[in-house]
């Protein structure tokens, strides 16, 4: 089986331009709804109590609510979690009620007003947990970021380093965006997934700079434009299956993971996505204009290794 | 030149080979069994223990499996979960009666079934976050700053005496916040004050300054010294923790220091938070009081008389009697430490007290009319009293520094200190983050993150198998190793493992996998350009390699600052996404070469190769020199 018979290197440089301009409006927009929705975020980030009830016949969430309202609380979120049966309910840090009998009182009531309620889980974040959380997040984020970039400053160069990881923040940017548009809780899984993106689609440009590098040495008389086209032309087919493999993977996570994994896996797929999209279309783009040259990396050549070696192979 | 040395495929054997014996302990299941442990460090688990415990089933009719004596537990197997819950009623009958001063726990807990011989190699199965066994956690946070004050307080105390005994008089000693100012009138004295502190008093920090025609001096913790108070409060809240949480009769408590002020607590099994809660939360109380010596109440200690008024009758830890005074003379807040140690002279087993300037001024009044007297130290839990201690006193005793000596092992003496210390938490704990988790959620988490794995799993092996047919295969296998190493590292490690983590698995294999089709699609490259068989598939490799470095390492940053930054659910993926990373690298290709190797490696005239279609343009391909040779067969 072969998907990919390609007779030619697709011009993909010549339409660059288009290519950033679609990301440049995909980000703003993406900004723009992080700026005016802002982020849904989880218990764990805003403290609070989050409780998951199951009951034996389709739960009624009216007549939870107002079991729940009965007892005080003014902003309760009440909601089905996967199936009809499960109810997630969200309560605000009250200062002064310790998490032990909020929940109590909570199930309590519920009980009251049907007695198959079953607790099935409680998670009870206290409000310094969560700005602690939220800035461990952004530590995070920016080590990555800062890791990529000096690892990528030493195996290529500065250039490369800049182009993939402005690439890759505008994935990390747009998933944001997109969490936010349609208000999709913004949890802890999902932060792992975020940065796991980042890490996992700074792959698909360091295999396409990867190439580039390996053109700029075997074709000495091709432009830059032409060594690009025909770097992202060649590792096409590898970049849309590992892409379909990685891509199944999460479809699985999908399908078979339930709730608690929905938004993670959802995350990883429009990561996956979008990572597809800016290290071909924005990665290498950036790249170009940033002036790569042949001689920025012709001092990176190393020694080949003896083809006819015997014990030439893998090295781990 | 496709051939691996014989010392590679050694490698690949061993690492098959552990790889299996370590992942085997998953697949044997678990055991429900009767877990006993001491409560108690003077109380031994040993082989008699084993006879009582074997002794009690038989009279109750159970046939008990595997017997396990370890360190401190011995674990009871049995078939069903019935037999394992008669069992434990049985076993608690009759080796701890009373709940409340049982001197083992006794405990519900899984055990893996896998083979003694399994167990002897320190195989186990997968440790499982709470997530997905079920189960209670806590994040408790010290009050950091009230443990400061209590020390400032007493130090306040202390120095408010020593000024007094070198009469050095101050127009007022206060504690503001964390420290302690005293007011001088004279310069003299301040300066004899403040070589006083420095002398007596080598945790304060000394700063003087006019007030007021006053002199003021401004005496705080030395940051070290700060620090030393509040590791001590974190270790002294552990201890009482464990101690607490022993009542619960929870087989693998996990009770761990976070950060500088945060203490962890994990109760696996256990479903009834409401009672946890209470133990964890729930305050003792330590009070000494002088013991009744008039011969009613000595008739009343060997139960022979009635207890007379003004008295109540407390238990010793040993079972006897006390008559004691319902006048409290000091509580545990005037106890700043106490310690276990030996007698500077007699070279006994001993405890020393250490009590604060109010309670040391009150002893001594009290020690001074009671010579040859007993006073009784009690601890106050749930309501309930239990004499720690009843020492006879030999003299008057000032300063504060109380040795309790005579008749004690060090055991004994650990014990008894401990039991005092845990009478007053060092410092107020608050409960910052809770979560439970139901064990029918529990089982339903397994299930997802095994159904995510293993249908990924299928449907990437299956596309590999049809796109890049024998080389598909040989990927797959290697995807194939990759879990089992990952599975078999975990299990060494005993890492825990959590739903994130399993989804983490499922994500590295789903990017595992692009190293193979990297090889895959660079050896299809080489072909097309012309290669023989053979060169493509060394040449595949060769090149393949630089770039599934390059890419992993990016892959791994991200997982390591996960793995840094990372708290709870993060932490889990990021242990799982840096070691499948890790196992990947071998697998995918170290591994998949020698299976490329074995099959292709012997072939010397290797016409074709089973990859999957290489298809090749009429008309060059790429560009450059790439078009030369495509038309070979």
């Amino acid at each position: 089986m072969e998907f990919f018979k390609i007779r030619r290197d697709i011009p993909f440089m010549r339409n660059a331009l288009a290519f950033n301009a679609v990301s440049l409006i995909t980000f703003l927009a993406a900004v723009f709804f992080l700026f005016s929705r802002g982020l849904h975020l989880s218990v764990e980030f805003t403290g609070g109590t989050l409780m998951e009830v199951a009951y034996s016949q389709p739960a009624d969430l009216t007549q939870a609510r107002n079991a729940i309202a009965a007892l005080g609380y003014a902003d309760v979120q009440v909601q089905n979690f996967g199936t009809a049966r499960d109810v997630l309910i969200r309560l605000p840090a009250v200062k002064g009620v310790s998490s032990a009998q909020q929940s109590e009182k909570v199930l309590g009531a519920l009980k009251q007003a049907d007695a198959s309620a079953e607790l099935r889980r409680t998670e009870f974040v206290g409000p310094q947990v969560g700005d602690e959380l939220a800035a461990d997040g952004l530590k995070a984020l920016a080590f990555v970021v800062v890791g990529i970039v000096l690892y990528l400053a030493f195996r290529f160069e500065w250039k490369f380093a800049v182009a993939a990881i402005i690439a890759n923040l505008h994935d990390v940017i747009i998933i944001l965006g997109f969490f936010a548009f349609f208000q999709w809780e913004f949890s802890l899984p999902v932060l792992a997934a975020v940065l796991a993106v980042l890490g996992y689609s700074v792959n698909e440009s360091v295999v396409i700079f990867d190439r580039i590098r390996e053109n700029f040495r075997r074709f000495r008389k091709m432009d830059t434009v032409g060594i690009i086209d025909n770097a992202i032309t060649s590792t096409i087919s590898r970049t849309i299956i590992t892409h379909g493999c990685t891509q199944l993977m999460v479809l699985s996570m999908l399908l078979f993971g339930g709730a608690t994994l929905y938004y993670f896996a959802l995350a990883l797929t429009i990561g996956i996505l979008f990572g597809i999209y800016s290290s071909v279309f924005v990665a290498a783009a950036i790249a170009m204009w940033l002036g790569i040259r042949r001689e920025d990396l012709i001092k990176n050549v190393k020694k080949e290794g003896d083809p006819d070696d015997p014990n030439a192979g893998a090295v781990v | 030149m496709n051939r691996y040395p014989v010392w590679k495929y050694a490698i690949i054997l061993i690492a098959l080979l552990v790889g299996s014996l370590y992942t085997l302990p998953n697949f044997f299941g678990e055991a429900p069994a009767v877990q006993v442990s001491a409560a108690k460090s003077s109380v031994k688990v040993d082989t008699a223990l084993q006879g009582r415990v074997e002794e009690a089933l038989r009279a109750a009719g159970i046939t008990p499996g595997l017997m396990q004596l370890e360190a401190s537990t011995l674990k009871v197997r049995f078939d069903t979960t019935d037999q394992q819950l008669k069992a434990k009623d049985a076993i608690q009958r009759a080796l701890a009666p009373s709940a409340d001063e049982a001197p083992y726990v006794v405990a519900l807990n899984l055990l893996s079934r896998s083979p003694q011989w399994l167990s002897a190699l320190n195989a186990a199965p997968m440790y499982l976050g709470l997530d997905l066994r079920g189960g209670v956690h806590f994040m408790l946070q010290v009050d950091m700053p009230s443990a400061l004050t209590k020390k400032a307080e007493s130090l306040a105390g202390d120095l408010r005496s020593a000024l007094r005994e070198k009469s050095l008089r101050h127009a007022g000693i206060n504690r503001n916040g964390q420290s302690i100012e005293v007011r001088f009138r004279e310069a003299a004295t301040a300066e004899a004050a403040q070589r006083l502190i420095q002398d007596q008093f080598p945790d304060l920090l000394t700063t003087t300054s006019p007030d007021a025609g006053d002199i003021k001096l401004t005496a705080s913790l030395k940051p070290d010294a700060g620090r030393k108070v509040q590791e001590q409060a974190l270790k002294q809240n552990i201890t009482t923790l464990h101690n607490r949480i022993n009542e619960l009769g929870v087989a693998e408590p996990v009770i761990q220091q976070q950060g500088l002020d945060r203490i962890v607590v994990q109760l696996p099994g256990v479903q009834d938070t409401a009672k946890a809660k209470d133990i964890l939360g729930r305050t003792a109380t330590l009070e000494i009081r002088m013991v009744e010596d008039s011969s009613e109440a000595r008739a009343a200690e060997l139960g022979s008389g009635p207890v007379p008024f003004g008295t109540e009758r407390f238990l010793e830890r040993n079972g006897q009697a006390v008559i004691v005074k319902k006048q409290v003379i000091l509580t545990g807040e005037n106890l700043t430490d106490a310690q276990p140690g030996f007698d500077s002279q007699t070279q006994e087993a001993a405890v020393h007290l250490t009590l604060d300037a109010k309670g040391a001024r009150i002893f001594r009044d009290v020690t001074r009319e009671s010579v040859g007297k007993r006073m009784a130290i009690l601890l106050f839990e749930k309501g309930k009293g239990e004499v720690v201690t009843a020492p006879v006193i030999r003299s008057e005793i000032g300063g504060g520094r109380v040795q309790i000596s005579g008749r004690m092992s060090t055991v004994e003496a650990n014990d008894v200190a401990l039991l005092l210390r845990a009478g007053s938490l060092a410092a107020p704990m608050d409960i910052i983050e809770e979560r439970t988790i139901g064990p029918s959620l529990g089982a339903e988490n397994i299930a997802k993150g095994f159904n995510s794995v293993t249908w990924g799993f299928a449907a990437v092996a299956a596309f590999m198998c049809l796109y890049y047919m024998l080389f598909g295969l040989f990927s797959s296998i290697a995807l194939g190793v990759n879990l089992l190493l990952l599975v078999a590292v975990l299990s060494m490690l005993q890492a825990t493992l959590t739903l994130p983590g399993m989804a983490a698995m499922a994500l590295v294999l789903g990017m595992a996998i692009d190293a193979n089709v990297l090889i895959n699609e660079r050896v299809r490259e080489e072909l097309r350009n012309g290669a023989s068989p053979q060169a493509a598939i060394h040449a595949g490799y060769e090149r393949a390699w630089a770039t599934i470095l390059d890419s992993n390492v990016t892959t791994l940053i991200a997982g390591l600052a996960l793995l840094a930054f990372g708290s709870g659910p993060v932490r889990g993926f990021a242990v799982v996404h840096c070691l499948g990373i890790l196992t990947s690298m071998f697998s995918a290709v170290f591994f998949s070469r020698g299976l490329v190797n074995l099959w292709y490696g012997g072939q010397k005239r290797l016409q074709s190769v089973s990859i999957g279609t290489v298809w090749r343009a009429e008309t060059s391909a790429g560009s450059g020199d790439s078009s030369k040779g495509l038309n070979r067969p």
